[in-house]
């Protein structure tokens, strides 16, 4: 709050409707989840009897969750997503930095032409086909790589770690080389403990990639059985009936409204990126900040 | 120091000397090595690509490959624009995108002035996390959440207007609800994360300028209007050029997952007509042809964009 002014009546009066407004804000971003969240746990009975609205449900029952957990779908794309991301993230997260660091040392013969050769990945592409074909060409049709190699460097996480790079000071490195380490060592020892808050926030960006992944997912698999966990929520929610994108009887789910179902598996969907990414923002803000400056 | 490591290797000499370029490249070896990861997957995943453009001047053929498949010159090209179809998908494409830099931008500039006048640290704190929170959740979510508002016969929305005698709507597979959908969940997903890049230009604005404004008698609103608002123009600017840049691509994955065959009409973009055709019709040619289409207005519109900015801002994107 940089302004400097007395406060008149009408001073406050601004200042109170801000408040309300980015209240209202603050809710409407918050309720459709809340809202979610409340109609996967509430016997679908109680919904319609309230005309889909309920603020605080007075009954509640884990059936869509148990049903979900007991599928073998559900639980089969949540292992697949998670090893997608844990798996996809430590790839990612080790190949730019591998090429971050050199990339970030001004003296490195040929660095130049290397990054001009990345930048221009970012202006023009061969788009959506011959990627395809690439990926086909290259065998990963049909297995859980073509969810990690074809994304394994994005060049904005690249640059915003080539910039933090460059802004360590060279004196630790050098006073590092000085006393006998290689440059594996350097890199290891002395710059990664450094480097933490960068890791975080790319490795926030990379892993919420990877868990959110879904073009990969309909592009390149065809087994069912790899599909992640965002594929198997797609077509949960445009089919009618989810006994058969859960591959369980109908009777077994008799029960159970479709609609439970769907909301109980969005908000297992949601759920970890709730979790994690509140405790990452001091680093991701920053990091953003260093991404906005050109690099 | 600034000269980093070549010096710093050569002290034990006692003196300085250049090294050649063969014995720079040896010293670093290992920083080379370090690179090959990450050089290789740029020339598979992103070169490579660039050269299979080809297939767009063929009749690819499955079976035969790129280099078997016969060539047709500018046939799928021609295929494309006298396509009736095609000038449908441009005036999509170019109008979602035009609507997002419209009713999209607005929405984070005006969230981070209104964040900037609030001095209650945790109530900031507090709508800033909650805001930026769906900027992580994916599309199919979204959709999802969409869903359990307006689906038919059962969404929130649906049940509430029936409920009110205002009749069934069916917004999901409604064309011209189409468009404001798309946008309007666009505002909830990203408003709050394309704010922090405006809170960050405002924070970087010099305190001493508010002073000296209020010395000079400014009010509030005088402030704002001279001092604030000047300080995110450049930002602002930049963006509405960086987007106009990306006009071609109106948001695939959010446009694909809301499209469904009764919204064709005002839904179809460049990029899921690419999709449908190419990847789940497996008929790559004319497709691709559309795909270099895109890429090179891409290309030429970013380097236009950013000349622009240039002119603009002082500096561009690079």
């Amino acid at each position: 709050m940089p302004y400097i002014f007395k406060k008149s009546i009408p001073d406050r009066i601004v200042d109170a409707l801000i408040i309300v407004i980015l209240s209202v804000f603050g809710l409407a971003t918050l309720f459709p989840l809340y809202y979610v969240a409340v109609v996967s746990i509430t016997p679908y009975t109680e919904v319609l009897r309230n005309g889909g609205f309920l603020l605080l449900p007075k009954t509640f029952t884990w059936d869509a969750y148990k049903a979900i957990f007991n599928s073998g779908v559900v639980p089969r794309a949540l292992n697949v997503t998670i090893f997608v991301t844990l798996a996809g993230t430590a790839l990612n997260l080790m190949v730019t930095t591998l090429l971050a660091y050199p990339l970030s040392k001004k003296y490195l013969p040929g660095r130049n032409a290397v990054l001009m050769g990345i930048v221009f990945t970012m202006l023009f592409s061969g788009g959506l086909i011959p990627t395809f074909l690439t990926v086909k060409a290259t065998g990963l049709m049909n297995t859980l790589w073509a969810l990690i190699i074809p994304g394994m460097v994005s060049t904005f996480n690249l640059l915003v770690m080539k910039t933090y790079f460059e802004s360590l000071p060279s004196e630790i490195e050098e006073a590092s080389k000085v006393d006998g380490c290689s440059d594996v060592g350097t890199l290891l020892r002395i710059v990664l403990p450094l480097s933490m808050p960068i890791m975080a926030t790319l490795g926030l960006f990379y892993g919420v990639n990877h868990w959110n992944a879904y073009f990969g997912g309909i592009m390149y698999l065809n087994d069912r059985d790899l599909y992640p966990l965002q594929v198997v929520l797609r077509n949960m929610i445009i089919t009618p009936s989810v006994s058969q994108e859960l591959s369980v009887p109908q009777s077994q789910l008799s029960a159970l409204p479709p609609e439970s179902i769907k909301m109980a598996t969005v908000v297992v969907a949601i759920a970890p990126i709730i979790a994690v990414y509140p405790f990452l923002q001091k680093y991701f803000i920053k990091g953003m900040l260093l991404g906005a400056v050109k690099g | 120091m600034s000269k980093g490591n070549a010096q710093a290797a050569d002290v034990s000499g006692g003196y300085v000397h250049q090294p050649s370029l063969r014995s720079k490249i040896w010293r670093y070896r290992w920083l080379y090595v370090f690179m090959i990861p990450g050089i290789l997957y740029y020339l598979v995943y992103h070169y490579v690509p660039m050269f299979g453009l080809v297939v767009a001047f063929q009749d690819y053929n499955l079976m035969k490959g790129v280099t078997g498949s016969a060539w047709v010159g500018w046939d799928n090209f021609r295929a494309v624009f006298e396509s009736p179809d095609f000038p449908q998908l441009m005036k999509n494409t170019v109008l979602l995108s035009i609507y997002r830099l419209v009713f999209g931008m607005l929405p984070d500039l005006l969230l981070a002035l209104m964040l900037n006048e609030i001095r209650v640290r945790w109530f900031k704190k507090t709508i800033q996390t909650l805001t930026y929170g769906p900027h992580f959740l994916s599309w199919i979510i979204v959709y999802g959440i969409m869903f359990s508002f307006f689906a038919p016969g059962s969404g929130l929305v649906t049940t509430f207007f029936r409920d009110m005698g205002w009749g069934d709507i069916d917004a999901l597979t409604n064309s011209e609800l189409f468009r404001p959908m798309l946008v309007m969940t666009d505002i909830w997903k990203s408003t709050g994360y394309g704010a922090i890049i405006y809170l960050a230009a405002l924070a970087n604005i010099n305190h001493e300028q508010y002073e000296a404004a209020a010395i000079d008698g400014a009010n509030r609103w005088s402030q704002l209007w001279h001092v604030t608002l000047p300080g995110v123009r450049d930002v602002f600017m930049l963006l509405v050029i960086l987007r106009l840049g990306g006009i071609l691509d109106a948001g695939f994955e959010q446009v694909y997952i809301f499209l469904n065959v009764r919204v064709y009409d005002v839904g179809d973009i460049l990029d899921t007509w690419i999709f449908r055709r190419g990847i789940e019709e497996m008929n790559y040619s004319v497709p691709a042809a559309v795909g270099v289409f895109k890429s090179v207005i891409g290309f030429v519109l970013v380097l236009g964009a950013n000349k622009l900015a240039k002119r603009f801002g002082g500096s561009g994107i690079w």
